[in-house]
Parts: structure tokens; C-alpha cells; sequence
């Protein structure tokens, strides 16, 4: 089944008249050019990262010389300790991991109700109403972000967790996905068993929806995760950098303090990135497929 | 894990469980239980649907229409950082007052350009590796996966990365440039250079992401449609070309949408990229996109009001790019 030639792996490639094929698509084998392709793109996109690790491992001296350093230096640890405590960064996790972990788990939950309600469930309106879920995905949360400050800080909540959970605790991502995953791994005929033998909607969700949905629950949970851990804009406004931080405020901070030590910078930007590309490492398969999940529409 | 969200339910009315007994002779008590059952079955299969996705549609009130709203009356109002709850009436003034400022328009153009330069190559680059990625491959979830990985990398450690990346002097990027014999580019203070290097940190970031997107919906396309397709003859480039990309389409429509709005809304990076760790987005100010000027206007200058109207602003040609959009994708579906 070996046919395909270079060409055929790019989609550029020029045009060639090539005999019928009766295999095509997702039937093809990738030729030796789509491999070259693939590990350009792959070490493009993991060279920032192992160089952080790099750039982290050195001093500022070295940092600061020609040609750049490619090999690990003495210094990570050194680098490490002193990043983690100038910028507050334990706090700092804490914070963040409390901050991603309510909004994951609780945009799940949502998500899911109103996923299910969105798949399975008949009333008035239902279209009318998702319509509307669908449009809040184009209206971009940021512009909301001046009347959203007044109210922080006529609340004086400014530098308070609160101030950043409460406004990332929906997602029209999120019921999006759970009703697409729903509307196919939930048989109806279930649903209704359930109901003849008297289930309510609650208990149909309780015992019914979840167990079906924990996959897709796990899925979106993990990627809210990393969207909440990576939140940049809102914790930046209302969380100071030093005083009550999240990961991403903190690391930020060390990049626009006084200390010019490059080096220092990049140890907090490796700490604030290991814990999610650990996440990756374990559970990249499922992230995958989990975002490809949500991009086919139903 | 899902345990803990019991206290977090909804007010759904518990008991619509009626009992699987079979219907002997009812006493009238008996019927009298089962009618009031057969109510809460009713309101229960009535109700609770709207008791779902009611949490969702009060947050996005709260959280998110209201919000905005709030901001297109807040910019008819000067309101200063200091007192925030000082509103004074100004009608359009705030309007009439970014218009005329030429670091407004300046922003607006490099939102634009850094938009373009940083969307255009993503998507195209995206929907290529997605089309290597539909290949049969050895490990083709490491691919994937990796790919992935600057996704999870934040905006804040990305361009702390990149500033040192596209150093001037000492920066990887130029040392690299110096062996095709290419002089060392000043990636912070050239205006060029600059919007290039934001936007690459942009590019890197989400290129990945979308290649799942679109990889995602090419599987799904019928894989007889690529067979009719090359018992007529078509070649491979010709398939992709009628049978991948206009069954793309509305993956493609949807991709634009999302990265046009994150495109607008562009501010850490530049934020971050910033020598001079100031909000003006460079010396000239030659990388300032929309919503840095917004936080150099509201939280730099204190004037809140004039960034409601920036805010506002930014919205309205955000609908104004969606209605375009929603006119193209008619006229596309309308002519295939």
C-alpha cells in the first residue's frame, strides 16, 4: 500500500496527473516528506520550551554572549530556587491551582447539565436558546473587563481570588462540547428506561448522564484547566504581582521587575509552564482527541 | 469527582420517581397519590430542562451581557480609575476624543496587521499539517501531541521566551540569520520586524491547535467522496482542492471567526514583548495593538471612561467583521 510519492504528502505540492487511486485520504501513507513536515514542526514547537529549560540552567553572563547556549548549564537549581521565591510563587500556585480547579470543575458541571438538557431534552425554545450559546462564543470576554474592574473594586475585591473565579465560571465552549459528545454517546433508548422506571431528571442526570459523560467530563475539564491556568488579561488587571498572584501574574512580574537577569526570568517561566506540560505528557492522547471531539460538529 | 458538585445542583424538584408496582384496583387514595405523582412527572419533564441551562444563561447575564452593556454606557460617561462610581455625563465626547487621537488609529492599524500576519500564516499552516496529519503515520499521536504543547504554554512564559529568542544582540534568532548571511534584525524597535516577532509568538501558540481543528473535520468528510473523486480521475492536489476544502468550509469559517476575535483582542504579548516594560507597545509605539492602548487609556491614564469607548468600539467592528463573515459564508454556500 506504500504508492504515495513526496509530492502526493504536500498539499502544495505542484499538480500531478496521477493514475486513478481508489485509496485516498485518511487511507493514504504518509511519504518521507510529510515525516521531514512533521519533525520540523514538531521541534519548532518544542525548541522554546527545552531552550527555557536551557536559558534557565545558565547564568545571565552566558545568556548575554554570542553564539546563544544549545547545551544545559550548573545553574537551574540556583536559578530555580531564587525565581520561585522572589516571585511569590508558591503562593502563587496555590492560588492558580484553587483559581483553575473551582472554574474547571465547575464549568464541567454546567456544561453538562445544560449539554444534556441541550442533547436529550425537548421544551420550548431549545433552538432559539442554543443559538444564543453558540453566539456568546463570538462575543470576546474581554470587552467586558471595564464595568467587570468597577464592580471589583467597588466590592473590594481587588487582589481576591473571588475576582477571577467568578467571572470564568461559564463556558459556551463547554456546553457546546458536552452536547455534541452527548447527542451521540448517550442512546436515547436509556434515557428513557430511566424514565419508565420513574426516574426523575435529576436522578436521570445523576445516574444516567454523568456515568456517560465522564470521558467528555474529564476532556473538558482538563482543557478548561489549562485555558483558567493560562488566563493572562483579567488576573493581571485585578491581582496585584506580588501581593496575591496567580502563576501567570507572578511570572509576569519577574519578566517587568528591576532584577534584568534573564536567566531568573526564564526559571519562572519553565516553573510556571512544567506543571501543564506534565498534564500534557500524561494525558496529551486524550487532550487531543478531546479538542478534535469538540471540532466536529454534529 | 462528580460527588462534589452535589450541593452545587440546580433546585430541580426530586421525586418524579414513581413506583413500578403493577395497577391493581386503585383506592381513591391511591389514585389520589398517583395523580399527584403524575403532576410532578409533569412539571419535572416540563421545568427542568430550563432548570439545566439556567445556571449557564444567569452567569452569561451576570458576567457577560450585562457587562458589555454596561461598558457602552459607561463610555458615554467620564469615569475616572480613581472614583469609578463618579459618572459624568459626556455623550460622544469620549468617542470624538479617541477618533482624534492619532495613537488610536495607530493601534488600529498594527491590530490590523499584526491580525493578518499573525492569522493568515497560522491557518494556512494549520490546514497543511492537518492535511499530513490524515496520513496514515508512525506515531501520529506523538505528532499531535506535540504540536499541542505550545498551547499549553502561557501567553506570559511564551513572550518572556521570545523577547530572549529575538534578542538584537544576543538573541538565537539573529545568531541563526547571521549563517544565511542576513545582518542582525532589530525585532523590538523596527516597526516591521517587531509586528512580525509578536506575531510569531501568536502563530506559535495556536498553529497546533488549529491543525487538530480542521485535522478533526477532515476525518469526519465521507471517505467515498475521495473515492468517486479518483475514479473520475481527480488527482490528489484536484480532490483537495474540490472535496477537502469545500467540506472544510464551515471549520474554516469557524476558525476564522475565533482567531479574528482573539486577533483583536491581542495584549500580552505585545504587553510582554516590550523592552521597556511600558504599555505603549514600544518606543514609537510601533507594536500598540487595540487592547494595549485600551489598558495604556484605562489603567495607565486612569480614564475609564475613554476606554469603555475604546472597548466599544472594538466591539462594534468585531460585528461589523461577523456580519461580513455570515455574508460570505451565504454566498459560498449559495454558490456550491
Amino acid at each position: 500500500m506504500r504508492t504515495a510519492k513526496p509530492e502526493d504528502a504536500v498539499p502544495t505540492a505542484r499538480k500531478t496527473r496521477r493514475p486513478k487511486s481508489a485509496q485516498a485520504g485518511g487511507h493514504m501513507h504518509g511519504g518521507p516528506i510529510a515525516y521531514i513536515i512533521l519533525a520540523v514542526f514538531t521541534i519548532v514547537s518544542l525548541f522554546p520550551l527545552v531552550w527555557t529549560a536551557i536559558a534557565a540552567s545558565r547564568d545571565n553572563q552566558r545568556l548575554a554572549q554570542n553564539p546563544p547556549p544549545f547545551v544545559f548549564g550548573s545553574n537551574l537549581f540556583h536559578n530555580l530556587d531564587v525565581a520561585w521565591n522572589d516571585a511569590n510563587l508558591g503562593k502563587a500556585f496555590v492560588n492558580t491551582t484553587i483559581v483553575a480547579g473551582t472554574s474547571a470543575a465547575t464549568i464541567v458541571f454546567l456544561s453538562t447539565i445544560a449539554g444534556f438538557a441541550f442533547a436529550k431534552l425537548r421544551f420550548r425554545g431549545r433552538g432559539a436558546l442554543m443559538l444564543i450559546v453558540i453566539g456568546t462564543m463570538m462575543v470576546p470576554p474581554q470587552l467586558s473587563i471595564i464595568p467587570l474592574y468597577m464592580m471589583v473594586a467597588k466590592l473590594e475585591w481587588t487582589d481576591q481570588l473571588q475576582a477571577v473565579i467568578l467571572p470564568s465560571l461559564v463556558s459556551a465552549f463547554g456546553v457546546f462540547f458536552m452536547r455534541q459528545y452527548l447527542i451521540q454517546a448517550l442512546p436515547d433508548e436509556i434515557i428513557e428506561a430511566a424514565r419508565v422506571d420513574g426516574a426523575s431528571s435529576w436522578r436521570v442526570v445523576w445516574h444516567v448522564v454523568f456515568p456517560a459523560a465522564r470521558p467528555a467530563m474529564a476532556v473538558l475539564g482538563m482543557l478548561m484547566f489549562v485555558q483558567t491556568w493560562n488566563d493572562f488579561l483579567w488576573p493581571f488587571l485585578v491581582l496585584s504581582q506580588t501581593g496575591n498572584p496567580t502563576v501567570q501574574v507572578a511570572v509576569a512580574g519577574l519578566g517587568r521587575g528591576y532584577t534584568p537577569d534573564q536567566s531568573l526570568i526564564m526559571a519562572g517561566a519553565l516553573l510556571g509552564t512544567l506543571p501543564l506540560l506534565a498534564v500534557f505528557a500524561i494525558f496529551g492522547k486524550q487532550i487531543v482527541g478531546g479538542i478534535m471531539q469538540g471540532a466536529v460538529k454534529g | 469527582m462528580a460527588t462534589r458538585h452535589t450541593t452545587a445542583a440546580p433546585p430541580v424538584k426530586e421525586g418524579g420517581a414513581a413506583p413500578g408496582r403493577p395497577p391493581a384496583a386503585p383506592t381513591e387514595a391511591e389514585q389520589r397519590r398517583r395523580n399527584r405523582l403524575s403532576r410532578r412527572w409533569q412539571r419535572d419533564m416540563r421545568w427542568s430542562p430550563y432548570a439545566f441551562v439556567s445556571p449557564f444563561f444567569l452567569l452569561f447575564l451576570a458576567f457577560g451581557l450585562f457587562p458589555l452593556i454596561y461598558t457602552g454606557w459607561a463610555s458615554l460617561h467620564q469615569v475616572e480609575m480613581t472614583a469609578p462610581t463618579d459618572m459624568t455625563w459626556v455623550g460622544m465626547r469620549n468617542y470624538t476624543r479617541i477618533f482624534d487621537d492619532d495613537f488610536f488609529w495607530n493601534a488600529a492599524r498594527n491590530t490590523l496587521t499584526i491580525g493578518i500576519i499573525s492569522t493568515v500564516p497560522q491557518l494556512l499552516m494549520a490546514m497543511g499539517l492537518a492535511h499530513i496529519l490524515n496520513y496514515k503515520l508512525r506515531a501520529s499521536t506523538f505528532y499531535r501531541v506535540a504540536m499541542l504543547a505550545p498551547y499549553a504554554t502561557s501567553i506570559a512564559a511564551a513572550s518572556l521566551v521570545f523577547v530572549l529568542l529575538f534578542g538584537r544582540d544576543y538573541g538565537m534568532i539573529n545568531w541563526a540569520l547571521h549563517f544565511v548571511g542576513i545582518d542582525a534584525v532589530d525585532w523590538q524597535n523596527d516597526k516591521w520586524p517587531s509586528q512580525i516577532a509578536v506575531s510569531s509568538i501568536v502563530i506559535w501558540r495556536w498553529t497546533g491547535y488549529n491543525a487538530l481543528i480542521y485535522l478533526a473535520a477532515m476525518q469526519a468528510i465521507p471517505q467515498d467522496l475521495y473515492e468517486s473523486a479518483a475514479l473520475d480521475g481527480a488527482s490528489r492536489w484536484r480532490q483537495f482542492l474540490h472535496v477537502t476544502l469545500p467540506s472544510l468550509r464551515p471549520t474554516i469559517l469557524f476558525t476564522v471567526v475565533v482567531s479574528t476575535i482573539g486577533a483583536s483582542q491581542v495584549f500580552g504579548e505585545p504587553l510582554l514583548f516590550d523592552a521597556n516594560k511600558g504599555a505603549s507597545g514600544g518606543a514609537e509605539h510601533q507594536f500598540q495593538t487595540l487592547g494595549l492602548y485600551l489598558y495604556e487609556q484605562g489603567w495607565v491614564n486612569q480614564h475609564l471612561g475613554r476606554a469603555s469607548a475604546i472597548a466599544w468600539t472594538m466591539f462594534l467592528i468585531l460585528i461589523v467583521v461577523g456580519i461580513v463573515n455570515y455574508v460570505i459564508s451565504r454566498r459560498l454556500r449559495a454558490s456550491s
